[in-house]
């Protein structure tokens, strides 16, 4: 059967990726946060998972205003890189999994998480971004194939953090029940705390954010019980992210290890972090 | 259940995305090369094309950003406009918030800006 292996929270600031991209992780604003992830990466390049199930949300590039799906699950075989009006980054293409995608979908409904199905779907920064942290030098290929998972969370009413926590729970029973072995590694990207737009605009909450770097992992029920106004006041109007990466921590066992973390400010308007776990006690 | 009002931010809801609809399509379709072409060949020529109030036009060829929030522009959308215009994240966050660029990225830097 399937298992998941590791977990890895990190932010998906599109900065971060256009660091990389533009060869800037040496200048003195970047530095402090690439030399942060190394750790991680050392970590995560001997221990390569057979697919990725990369939860993000999408940035008004590939889910229509006409219809928003609070969770959609991505089918596709490949997945293009979107144009975000500055560009397409210079990444290369996801492969999917579609027959484990197509059977998480099936797990899902049946286990009453009536989730939207993506046959096609261009990725952004919010997926981009978290794989080039995993990986910097992927060369033609990702590591492994990725299933993306694409949560609301700009239009409200965003899913609650205890339907994430909930959603998480589900999804480790899907991958579990999948017959062939493989080692799944499951991404929750986002956050930490920021706001875009109004005169709170700039808005970081170090006290909150180290709070749920803990908590996520020895109390994440304490993280799923708060409500979507909380994140959003104690978080900023984009902080509310974060509750996508309870959605990774419910995949995971009761109890796991912190193999690495990093928390940075700023990456433009935002605190960035990681956290990367092993599922085991 | 109603949204929560939460002072000095946005939060983007459905009434929000109807009142916006035109405004953040018409932003939306900045992400096409071929689009973003056409538009800054003759903006107001390209803004005919979507359904767009008259204090949403405006705000648009004035580039009224706080404006375009306020009249259902989602944050999301509406910076791929700036972008057009080369404009970045921390521009418009001195815009929201009264300060210059160089003023909004030092208070990023010095750890961000922090309420209550």
């Amino acid at each position: 059967m399937a298992e998941v292996t590791w977990g890895l929270t990190t932010s998906h600031v599109p900065s971060i990726g256009a660091a990389m991209d533009r060869d800037r992780t040496e200048d003195p604003y970047w530095k402090p946060l690439f030399d942060g992830y190394r750790p991680a990466r050392e970590w995560m390049a001997e221990h390569t998972p057979d697919v990725i199930i990369l939860i993000y949300n999408d940035h008004a590039n590939a889910i229509p205003l006409a219809i928003v799906p609070t969770f959609a699950v991505g089918t596709a075989a490949r997945f293009q890189v979107a144009d975000e009006v500055w560009g397409t980054r210079p990444v290369t293409d996801v492969i999917g999994h579609p027959a484990l995608a197509a059977h998480l979908v099936e797990s899902l409904v049946d286990d009453e998480f009536d989730i939207t199905v993506a046959h096609q779907l261009e990725v952004d920064h919010g997926l981009t971004v978290p794989l080039s942290v995993y990986c910097p030098t992927p060369g033609d290929a990702w590591p492994a194939p990725v299933i993306p998972i694409v949560v609301n969370v700009i239009q409200y009413p965003q899913p609650t953090a205890a339907r994430c926590y909930a959603l998480g729970k589900a999804l480790g029973r899907a991958i579990r029940s999948y017959p062939e072995h493989l080692k799944v590694a499951v991404f929750g990207t986002g956050g930490m705390s920021h706001q875009l737009a109004g005169e709170r605009a700039g808005l970081i909450n170090e006290e909150f954010d180290r709070m749920f770097l803990a908590k996520i992992q020895d109390d994440p029920q304490s993280l799923a019980d708060l409500s979507r106004e909380e994140y959003v006041r104690e978080a900023g109007s984009e902080g509310i992210e974060m509750i996508m990466w309870l959605i990774m921590r419910g995949a995971m066992d009761d109890e796991i290890t912190r193999i690495a973390e990093t928390y940075h400010v700023p990456a433009s308007n935002t605190a960035a972090a990681l956290a990367l776990f092993e599922n085991r006690a | 259940m109603t949204k929560p009002e939460i002072p000095g931010t946005y939060l983007f809801g459905i009434e929000d995305s109807r009142q916006g609809f035109a405004l953040n399509s018409f932003c939306a379709s900045l992400t096409s090369v071929d689009d973003r072409k056409r538009f800054l060949d003759d903006e107001a020529a390209y803004l005919g094309r979507y359904e767009l109030t008259a204090e949403q036009r405006q705000a648009v060829l004035d580039r009224d950003w706080v404006t375009m929030l306020d009249l259902g522009g989602s944050i999301f959308y509406v910076y791929k406009l700036a972008m057009v215009d080369g404009k970045s994240m921390q521009y418009l966050g001195g815009v929201f918030t009264g300060m210059t660029t160089e003023e909004f990225q030092a208070a990023l830097e010095a750890g961000g800006r922090h309420f209550g």
